[in-house]
């Protein structure tokens, strides 16, 4: 089945007049014309059911709301007291005509849904439903008045798209049959017509079916106040999973960390302290084996020291026990490009915040140590109301890209919790990076 | 010397107990958390308690909090803490009361036996043995205007001596003479406008009182 009904294709480049021509003349021999137009008599058949059910009610009510008019007026002026007894009556009824016309929405509605999923193959999104609802509800619907102005004139639009389509589709052929009946001079012309209507037909057929189509999303569809607090009740799903994704992220990097506290780093530890002490006692022992067990211990150290800035980069734990204040200054100090460090901040930010602004400057400053050939780097954080602002400055030669590998990183991780990254780098220096991140999240 | 240790790795506990035995100092207690801890330092009053930063319950700060709780009812107890990480608030939190007796080093240190140990005897006689990373946190922590006018090399020494090293100490660091060093050192107290000290001892006071702000 089609998902989709497009009409003719664009065309907005050079014309290709053998490819068009080809393609209009196969065009009311393949499936999806015939589909439209098989479409098209569902379409009539039920929407003029439809439209008369509509029609007949609503002058069924028109007709005794006149009639209880007149006979409220007749209470006051005798003389126009048309009804005399009966005038009690059509008040009561008009009641349940009214319920009727806005019931009847129900089970047309459904049926045209049906019709569209079928033979289009498209499903009309329903409007949001909260509950089954009696009559005040579903005349506070403003969905059950748009569909009942989409049934009280569908059957009218169906009708003339059908006549239209079909008077096409049958009048080709008739018109070829010009031969039998015409007055020979104008057989010619009449044949051409008849062979230009039948194949304008399918692009008709399935023109008419668009409309259709649009017709029945627009008002059998949710409205588009639903559809806005359908997708803005999306975007705050995704908003919340989007923090429990970094939430989770941020945990298992301390969770990393603290295994690895426990764990490798303390084994390493006991083992460059074992080979420290053996070291101590190397009188006796045969020179190689001396030089490896020295090796063994500076290697032991070296790994140490790799281990203790990869754990460290990892989740630094210090950020959660005394702040980002507190942990920027163990980042700053390790840099090799020497920094002067501005923290100016009052209170916690969310543990979330604080991880990503530390990020911030570790990954900044590791792009000044690997790329800037900067002699100095200027780390400024401050706070102002819900804002968290880090700005990192070098006096190196510039020409650092937010498409590059860690600088594009940064930016999504800051982009995670709603905050900006913007990177000024001209060539020839200096760079200056700011991160702005709302403290709350 | 008698010490008590705080530590909750069994293996790293074991290897310090027999690192210090094999030195000739005499542990009197190896605890693994800060409750032990305390508890073992009320009942032996040894000199020295060497710990780590992080232990149980929360494998957070607690050896620093019971090194705090130490020097505040034992004054003169020297107290030796050993972390994974350094850090210049930590630092700072534990030179804020008193910097006699005082050791901040990282536990890759103790790699270095020989100088591990040392580190450890001059806590103990009150001095100070501050580990290089945290000196230089604090030192970009402290930007008094004074702190700018040292050279590099001044810097450098300084952050040997805050470290706890004499001159010797800080000339065989950097392969340079001790008269070089002595020269450096004085230059930095008259750029500091510290008045001049022979005491090695109080010229660490000195350099961490000016780093401590």
């Amino acid at each position: 089945m089609l998902a989709t009904w497009p009409g003719p294709p664009a065309i907005t480049t050079v014309v290709r007049m053998s490819t068009l021509v080809s393609r209009v003349l196969r065009e009311p021999w393949t499936a999806r014309p015939w589909r439209a137009t098989t479409n098209l008599a569902v379409d009539v058949l039920i929407g003029l059911v439809a439209s008369a059910v509509v029609l007949g009610l609503v002058a069924l009510m028109a007709i005794f709301s006149t009639l209880a008019g007149s006979s409220f007026l007749g209470l006051l002026i005798p003389a126009l007291n048309l009804t005399g007894p009966l005038r009690g009556w059509t008040l009561v009824l008009t009641i349940p005509l009214f319920s009727a016309l806005l019931w009847c929405t129900v089970p047309c509605t459904a049926v045209q849904r049906w019709r569209v999923r079928v033979l289009l193959g498209t499903s009309v999104p329903s409007p949001p439903w909260s509950r089954p609802t009696l009559v005040f509800g579903l005349a506070g619907r403003e969905s059950t008045w748009r569909q009942l102005v989409y049934h009280l004139f569908e059957g009218f639009f169906a009708a003339v798209g059908f006549t239209v389509t079909v008077g096409l589709w049958l009048g080709g052929p008739a018109l070829l049959l010009s031969v039998f009946w015409a007055p020979w001079p104008e057989v010619p012309l009449l044949m051409l017509l008849g062979v230009v209507a039948f194949h304008l037909a399918p692009w008709v057929a399935v023109g008419t079916v668009r409309l259709d189509l649009a017709r029945a999303v627009t008002l059998l569809g949710p409205s588009r106040r639903h559809q806005l607090a359908a997708l803005s009740a999306q975007v705050e799903t995704v908003v919340h999973s989007r923090a429990d994704v970094i939430a989770a992220a941020d945990a298992e990097r301390r969770r990393i960390e603290r295994d690895l506290h426990d764990g490798a780093q303390q084994r390493l530890v006991s083992l460059a302290m074992n080979l420290g002490m053996a070291r101590l006692d190397l009188d006796d022992v045969p020179d190689h084996a001396r030089r490896a067990i020295e090796e063994a211990h500076e290697e032991a150290k070296q790994a140490l020291t790799e281990l203790r800035d990869l754990v460290r980069g990892l989740y630094p734990a210090v950020l959660d026990e005394r702040g980002l204040d507190a942990a920027l200054s163990g980042i700053s100090a390790r840099s090799p490009v020497p920094v002067t460090l501005t923290v100016d901040l009052s209170g916690r930010a969310s543990r979330t915040t604080e991880a990503v602004a530390y990020f911030v400057v570790s990954e900044a400053l590791a792009n000044v140590a690997k790329h800037s050939g900067a002699s100095r780097v200027d780390v400024r954080v401050s706070r102002r109301d819900n804002m968290i602002t880090v700005v990192v400055a070098d006096d190196g030669r510039g020409g650092a890209e937010v498409a590059g590998a860690g600088l594009l990183g940064l930016a999504q991780r800051v982009g995670s919790i709603d905050g900006t990254l913007h990177v000024e780098s001209p060539v020839g220096g200096p760079t200056v990076l700011t991160a702005e991140l709302p403290c709350v999240s | 010397m008698r010490v008590v240790i705080a530590e909750d790795s069994v293996l790293l506990r074991e290897g310090l107990v027999r690192l210090l035995d094999g030195a000739g100092i005499q542990v009197v207690e190896a605890v693994g958390d800060a409750d032990e801890l305390l508890r073992a330092v009320a009942d032996h009053e040894p000199d020295l308690v060497l710990l780590d930063v992080r232990m149980p319950p929360t494998h957070t700060d607690e050896g620093l909090r019971a090194a705090l709780v130490i020097r505040r009812q034992w004054p003169t107890m020297a107290v030796l803490v050993l972390s994974q990480y350094v850090e210049e608030r930590y630092a700072s939190e534990l030179l804020a009361t008193e910097t006699s007796g005082i050791g901040y080093l990282l536990k890759d240190r103790v790699a270095d036996v020989g100088e591990f140990l040392a580190a450890l005897r001059r806590v103990a006689d009150g001095g100070t043995a501050l580990d290089p990373e945290a000196v230089s946190q604090l030192l970009l922590r402290k930007r008094s205007d004074p702190l700018t006018r040292l050279s590099p090399r001044e810097r450098q020494v300084l952050g040997l001596m805050a470290e706890g090293r004499s001159n010797a100490g800080v000339a065989d660091a950097l392969v340079v003479s001790e008269s070089a060093v002595a020269k450096h050192v004085n230059n930095i107290f008259s750029k500091l406008d510290l008045p001049p000290a022979d005491s090695d001892h109080r010229r660490v006071l000195a350099v961490l009182r000016f780093l401590k702000g």
